[in-house]
């Protein structure tokens, strides 16, 4: 299921996301990971919770001193013990599945945003992760590359049975991707729905925020 | 005083986690290496060029202060030999690896911190502070030492090349200098001394760097702090060592 957290910028949508990957402590509340209790466990026995998370971060966050395939490895160099063919396999497999190839020697100074989000999302699902997470995946990108990077995610969510959570702010992605909608205002949680009630919402907020540009406003009527 | 013990309690903190056992083996070892060639045999060069040229001054500036006939020619050699093992290779050679070395670790991490590389080590599950700041603890420990050997060779050396090219002293005065009453326990001091530096130049410009917070603005500040810190340090930690020690 693709899990969408939108809200204007400043609302809160990156600390909630840093709090549910174990980024930021939470003051109040839990999290809950299939009724694993995550809030409060110790480091130690958080990581195995977490090499079952993969993320994606808004600016891809690759190691700028690796290049694609080590930065795709990574995580396999650290938590298990393949050989170095079996991992080259792997992360082969995994940026064929982004739709990239030939970039295994670039280094991420050479790529362009679209292709260092895609490596992101190759690293982040290089371990078969349960949970996917995507910081503003469609940032900086133009709107066909946005779509692409939504239908990715979408599709590879389908693909591997995933629970994914996608932070954003683009109206197109809620309404390609979004099986589940939580609007996020003021720190708050505002609305819950999916894609086609948000459209027909009466939460002044939530229509502020869907119809804040002329295009929607038009589309509306 | 209270932002002061803030600081010292939060590099504490993260000191226990940098020395926490690390998560793969080969690949510790892997990056003592990678770090042993980024912090240390980068440094050659300037570590060189400074000793030779520092060595040749020392020997020229004792040869111009002692003219005395009651003073003997060995002087220039001898003094020249105990400045450099005693204090010129190990301080003034780590302060120049605080400002090279410091800088460069501490604007690494801060830009790791900054483009989020931190949080996508930690969200692995991954002792970031440990995986981050460790490698470059246990090279610098490793590599500075030898550096500071190198500097002592070579700084006797240009105070050779003084005597030889500029008359400062005739060659085999400045041998019998040299070697007159070398105490081994000296050298040790000097290599107890650099040992201490390193922890202070890789762990405080780590610990910098690891707390950058902001901007491109901020990871300079955190170089800059980085380095100032570590040089402070180093010269409360002469004394310290020096009072302790002889």
């Amino acid at each position: 299921m693709t899990n969408l957290i939108i809200g204007p910028s400043g609302s809160g949508k990156t600390v909630l996301m840093k709090c549910l990957v174990g980024l930021l402590e939470v003051d109040s509340g839990q999290i809950l990971y299939d009724d694993r209790q995550f809030t409060g466990m110790a480091f130690k026995d958080r990581k195995i919770i977490r090499q079952e998370i993969g993320m994606m971060f808004q600016g891809g966050a690759l190691f700028d001193s690796m290049d694609v395939e080590e930065n795709v490895m990574f995580p396999l160099t650290m938590f298990t013990n393949r050989s170095m063919e079996e991992k080259r396999d792997r992360v082969n497999f995994c940026l064929k599945r982004v739709n990239l190839e030939n970039v295994n020697k670039l280094f991420p100074a050479e790529l362009s945003g679209g292709m260092k989000k895609r490596v992101a999302i190759a690293r982040a699902i290089s371990m078969n992760p349960s949970y996917l997470f995507c910081d503003e995946p469609n940032s900086g990108l133009d709107p066909k590359t946005s779509i692409l990077i939504d239908n990715l995610i979408s599709e590879i969510t389908q693909e591997y049975q995933m629970t994914t959570v996608i932070n954003t702010h683009d109206m197109n992605s809620v309404i390609e991707i979004g099986d589940k909608i939580a609007f996020i205002y003021s720190g708050k949680l505002w609305w819950v729905g999916d894609k086609h009630e948000i459209l027909d919402t009466n939460n002044q907020e939530l229509n502020n925020f869907v119809y804040a540009t002329e295009l929607t406003r038009r589309l509306k009527k | 005083m209270k932002k002061a013990l803030t600081t010292i309690g939060k590099y504490v903190m993260l000191m226990k986690k940098v020395l926490e056992k690390p998560e793969r083996g080969p690949v510790f070892r892997n990056q003592i290496m990678t770090e042993i060639d980024n912090l240390g045999i980068d440094s050659l060069g300037i570590v060189a060029i400074i000793s030779v040229f520092m060595g040749a001054v020392v020997a020229i500036q004792t040869g111009y202060n002692t003219t005395s006939a009651w003073i003997p020619e060995y002087t220039v050699g001898f003094t020249t030999r105990e400045s450099i093992i005693l204090e010129f290779s190990n301080t003034i050679i780590c302060l120049i690896l605080a400002g090279k070395v410091g800088s460069r670790i501490a604007s690494e991490i801060g830009t790791m911190r900054v483009t989020e590389q931190i949080d996508a080590i930690e969200v692995m599950g991954i002792n970031s502070a440990n995986f981050l700041i460790l490698p470059k603890i246990v090279a610098g420990v490793l590599i500075f030492p030898v550096l500071v050997v190198i500097s002592m060779f070579l700084g006797i050396l240009g105070g050779w090349f003084a005597a030889a090219w500029m008359n400062v002293v005739t060659v085999s005065a400045y041998y019998d200098g040299i070697t007159l009453d070398l105490i081994p326990f000296e050298i040790f001091y000097s290599i107890v001394k650099t040992i201490a530096f390193s922890l202070i130049i890789t762990s405080v410009s780590g610990f910098y760097g690891f707390y950058a917070y902001g901007g491109a603005l901020e990871v300079g500040r955190a170089s800059t702090k980085a380095v100032v810190m570590s040089s402070i340090l180093i010269i409360l930690f002469n004394l310290v060592i020096t009072q302790l020690m002889l």
